[in-house]
């Protein structure tokens, strides 16, 4: 393929799946639940994570996975309590150019088989959390259902998965974040801005939509998250006033 | 853990490639390729910002700058520096994580040091 096609194709095929875009511009009036931290980061306070935050202490031996981009902080926060820690990068391996392909209508789209292979590859019942932040906001339509569908095999009975949605409030440039634990309840957030450089990926791949940042790809309505998450057992909803939706789904 | 100095160290330069098992008991800067596994009991080992290893590595520390595809395992301490790409399980005693490293694979904090 090309490169400048394929780089075009992989553009619409990210800004395109409309099947549920709902926005309706930014959300001026209302009260972020966040404050300003040191470094162009923003904290705010997560019930979700406060839930999941009960196990923590409780028990050895977690085994917990990030699918946020690497986060240092994260890595020592669970490790200094003898969890272990799985780190992934999801969307990062989303732009893989190499996973486009083309649907019988011509219409480019991402190989979720392909991407399947490639990632979140862990015998099943593997895992007691799954931090897999505001990945299903951002990730290519294609990818989304897939995704999910592995995490929950890869989670353990009775393992828990925490997701950010963002309500429609939100607006469509509502900046992607990376997400550090830096307490029981509370998080800082880092926009994912653009790099210093168009990184090569993992694969070889230069990462263009890491330099132009990842953008919002739909908002999901309650019922819509109820469908995703539609084969774990209980979901449970926090809903926060940054225009946040916490999604706590237990298999 | 600061990268070597030259002149303490092994040195393979950026354009020497090396495939099979790679063993020493002297530090090792190694800016080129590497596939196979490196061993490196009681010594460091640093992955310059032009290395390219796919090997499983054993040794006392780990500096990397470049590329790394394998598991790592290092009695004391792994430092990934912001150009890291990281793909395989780590086990040590210490780890930094620079901001911008990229890993991809588990982080074990053995407190017996991965021995």
């Amino acid at each position: 393929m090309v490169g400048s096609e394929s780089t075009r194709a992989l553009d619409r095929a990210s800004v395109s799946q409309g099947f549920m875009k709902l926005f309706r511009g930014s959300s001026s009036g209302t009260q972020p639940d966040t404050a300003k931290a040191p470094g162009n980061r923003l904290t705010r306070r997560s019930s979700g994570l406060a839930e999941l935050a009960r196990l923590w202490p409780a028990q050895q031996n977690l085994c917990v996975l990030d699918l946020g981009s690497t986060s240092p902080a994260n890595i020592s926060f669970f490790s200094s309590q003898s969890h272990k820690i799985y780190s992934e990068d999801l969307l990062v391996a989303s732009c893989d150019q190499t996973l486009l392909v083309r649907d019988e209508q011509g219409a480019f789209s991402l190989d979720s088989r392909r991407f399947l292979e490639e990632n979140l590859v862990y015998p099943a019942a593997h895992f007691d959390v799954v931090l897999c932040w505001n990945l299903p906001d951002y990730l290519d339509e294609s990818l989304v259902k897939p995704v999910v569908g592995r995490l929950w095999s890869v989670l353990k009975p009775g393992g828990m998965l925490l997701a950010f949605f963002h309500t429609r409030d939100a607006g469509p440039d509502a900046p992607c974040y990376r997400y550090h634990i830096t307490g029981p309840d509370l998080l800082e957030m880092q926009p994912v801005v653009p790099q210093r450089e168009l990184r090569r990926g993992p694969t070889g791949a230069v990462h263009r939509s890491i330099a132009a940042g990842f953008r919002l790809q739909r908002v999901f309505n309650n019922r819509h998250i109820e469908n995703l998450f539609r084969d774990f057992a209980s979901i449970k909803f926090f809903l926060s006033r940054d225009n946040i939706r916490e999604v706590l789904a237990v298999r | 853990m600061d990268v070597p100095k030259t002149g303490e160290f092994a040195h393979i330069g950026k354009s020497v490639v090396i495939k099979g098992e790679l063993s020493g008991s002297e530090d090792l800067y190694l800016d080129g390729q590497v596939e196979g596994s490196i061993l490196l009991k009681g010594n460091h080992l640093t992955v310059g910002p032009n290395g390219q290893v796919k090997a499983n590595v054993e040794a006392k520390g780990v500096i990397v700058q470049g590329k790394l595809e394998g598991n790592l395992r290092a009695t004391e301490r792994v430092d990934l520096r912001k150009s890291a790409i990281v793909m395989g399980d780590i086990v040590t005693q210490r780890i930094a994580i620079e901001e911008g490293a990229y890993l991809k694979g588990k982080v074990d904090i053995s407190k017996d040091g991965a021995k």
